[in-house]
């Protein structure tokens, strides 16, 4: 098994005959996701990547059956495209936009789940349950599926970690970047939830970053409900505070958000906590 | 991004917020001028972003226009935490009888629009905070449902605002919402609201944090922006489009992706050495933003060698490798560079890193302790 996405997705790319849109959607299909349409308003009718382009969601879904949703649209736009989707029923939206107001994504988020549907990002590179469907940005061929999932809030530090893993034969059941802004749909403890209650998932790797208390509210949620193992990385302990460390939501503000109170908050749950990212990958393969 | 006191208190003057009648000066003529203008006591304050001014001597009281204008000689020019005054407040004198705290912020870890006050106004809210938590009181305003009136009394009541001012302080805490949504702040603060000695509510000091993303929806006030208070480096790094934040340490770092750049640092620190700055180069890591992120680095003295950790991923090697590579002749001044490149096509990009004569490495950690050990080397012993 694997959580959010497997051999059941059926995809629909919001945005596909965008640069960044159009360039993924190949690279996802090549890997071997089912993309089943993809929504550019005014260009319904055309054909992209090889799926049929809609000019409205709702006409995606019903012709398509498409259940999944990713977004490349630009920031601005992406509240729209989010409130879209879970309009035309979609029940698991991925979006990959960045640079969105904070102030739409609270009203965004809370939209998603007064539909019941499920929202992770935006700013994230997306998830991938290696083997079966990758709904994201990220590099297919560094993955291999396997018993250990990922969640995480960095794009490229996942990456690192990933590979790692995989340069010792470790593969991953499914590998979640949630995304690096304040407000985000998705949080550590929901894909926390998924992987203890997945049976192949036999252990978690959770990499952190400074700002918020997300990494501190996952600790208790680790200390109190998972039996699986969990080794963590917090990436930003040289970070000076009040300065914002590229993502909207990695920043040290007034004290809160310290990689230091991340790391002991995760450790005091029993969570083992490296110092380098490869450090975590080969813990995490030593708890298998 | 962060606006001046007195742009918050112009901001929140139009949403009807009772404040002194002051205005801003950039000389001490035109301190004197405006303190005669306001007339009887006016306080006089340095306009910088960082806090602490007061403690710094940033904050003066003054009984005349002359006196005021000997008070503005002395703030202007003076150095606050690094930043050099140019402007200053000049505002009517209160006569306070009690300090209140109340901001409103988007609350990530709520998600929702918090509204905060506390009894314990002027100081910083962190602290109270810190020392006495059960003096904050707090409601939450749900983005779909907005603001409720109750919500204003409530607080009211918490904090013990006397009855005859609860409908005043409901409604200031109404416009403070309504500021925050209409101007997407991240943060609207007014410390100290004070009751004066004759009964009435005023805003003493403001401030106002604005949400970066939402700041091509509000022309004039991304405007505001004040660029003399601005770290050179990060606003050449804005300007070019880099995510960048300058630090003290000797290593430049030019990294792709914020948690890998974090974590570079981090590894470099670790390894024995100290980051100069944080750079997220972007995920294609083009040879023009290579370019421009090495010209800003080495535009820091302290800097003597320099850390390409790039994670290609989809990116190819090859071609961020001929765009380091296309940099170097543009460089005012060169220091030791090492390259750790992973990704499609990594071999290829190694080799033409060594024909350049740059070190390649293998992994995060090689590649750090190779950076520390050559920026420690006396100049010209590396590559």
């Amino acid at each position: 098994m694997s959580i959010l996405v497997d051999e059941n997705t059926r995809l629909l790319v919001q945005g596909i005959t965008g640069r960044e849109g159009g360039f993924h959607t190949e690279q996802m299909v090549a890997y071997g996701t089912d993309v089943v349409a993809g929504v550019t308003p005014g260009r319904g009718g055309q054909v992209a990547c090889g799926a049929p382009v809609f000019n409205t969601v709702a006409q995606a879904v019903a012709e398509t059956g498409a259940n999944t949703s990713i977004i490349f649209v630009p920031g601005p736009f992406a509240p729209d495209a989010i409130t879209e989707a879970v309009d035309a029923g979609i029940q698991f939206v991925v979006c990959i936009s960045e640079h969105i107001p904070v102030q739409d994504m609270l009203r965004a988020h809370h939209y998603v789940q007064l539909k019941g549907a499920r929202l992770q990002g935006p700013n994230c590179p997306g998830l991938i349950s290696p083997g079966k469907a990758k709904v994201g940005i990220m590099a297919g061929d560094i993955h291999q599926p396997g018993p250990v999932g990922v969640v995480s809030r960095s794009g490229t530090l996942t990456y690192e970690v990933v590979s790692h893993l995989s340069g010792q034969d470790v593969g991953q059941s499914t590998v979640v970047g949630i995304g690096g802004d304040p407000v985000i749909g998705t949080g550590f403890i929901d894909v926390l939830r998924m992987f203890q209650a997945d049976p192949d998932t036999a252990a978690v790797v959770m990499i952190g970053e400074i700002g918020g208390t997300d990494e501190e509210e996952a600790a208790a949620f680790i200390q109190e409900h998972m039996t699986k193992p969990v080794v963590g990385f917090i990436a930003g302990r040289t970070a000076p505070p009040e300065k914002r460390m590229g993502h909207a939501g990695a920043i040290v503000s007034g004290g809160i958000g310290t990689a230091d109170s991340k790391i002991e908050a995760l450790r005091a749950a029993g969570v083992h906590v490296a110092d380098f990212p490869r450090d975590a990958a080969l813990l995490a393969a030593g708890r298998l | 991004m962060k606006i001046h006191e007195y742009q918050a208190k112009e901001l929140l003057a139009r949403y009807g917020l009772p404040i002194p009648p002051g205005s801003v000066a950039a000389t001490p003529d035109e301190a004197r001028a405006a303190a005669a203008a306001i007339g009887g006591t006016v306080v006089v304050k340095a306009q910088v972003l960082v806090g602490g001014r007061g403690k710094a001597g940033g904050v003066k009281l003054a009984a005349t226009p002359d006196e005021a204008a000997a008070q503005a000689a002395e703030i202007l020019g003076m150095d606050i935490k690094g930043i050099t005054v140019q402007r200053v407040l000049v505002a009517q004198a209160v006569d306070i009888a009690t300090e209140i705290y109340l901001g409103v912020i988007l609350d990530r870890t709520a998600k929702a629009i918090t509204i905060m006050a506390s009894a314990e106004g002027g100081v910083e809210i962190e602290e109270v905070a810190r020392e006495t938590p059960e003096k904050i009181h707090r409601v939450h305003v749900h983005p779909l449902a907005g603001y409720a009136d109750y919500q204003g009394r409530k607080l009211a009541f918490d904090i013990g605002i006397p009855p005859q001012l609860s409908r005043d302080f409901a409604a200031i805490v109404r416009a403070l919402v309504q500021a925050l949504v209409d101007n997407d702040g991240e943060l609207v603060e007014i410390n100290p609201l004070v009751i004066t000695q004759e009964g009435a509510i005023q805003c003493i000091d403001a401030k106002i944090n604005l949400d970066d993303n939402a700041l091509y929806r509000h022309k004039d006030l991304a405007a505001l922006r004040d660029l003399d208070e601005e770290e050179p480096a990060e606003r050449a790094a804005r300007e070019a489009g880099l995510s960048f934040v300058k630090l003290d340490g000797t290593i430049g770092c030019v990294v792709n992706g914020a948690g890998l750049a974090m974590a570079t640092m981090d590894t470099i620190k670790l390894s024995g050495g100290s980051p100069a700055n944080f750079l997220d180069i972007g995920g294609g890591a083009r040879a023009e933003s290579v370019e421009n992120a090495l010209k800003i680095i080495l535009d820091d003295p302290n800097v003597t060698a320099v850390l390409f950790n790039i994670f290609g991923g989809i990116t190819r090697c090859d071609e961020v490798a001929r765009g380091i590579v296309s940099a170097l002749p543009s460089l005012a001044r060169r220091v030791p560079m090492v390259v750790r490149l992973v990704g499609t096509n990594q071999e290829e990009g190694r080799a033409i890193l060594r024909e350049a004569g740059l070190v390649a490495a293998d992994t995060m950690q090689a590649a750090s302790q190779e950076v520390v050990r050559v920026a420690a080397a006396p100049q010209g012993a590396g590559s």
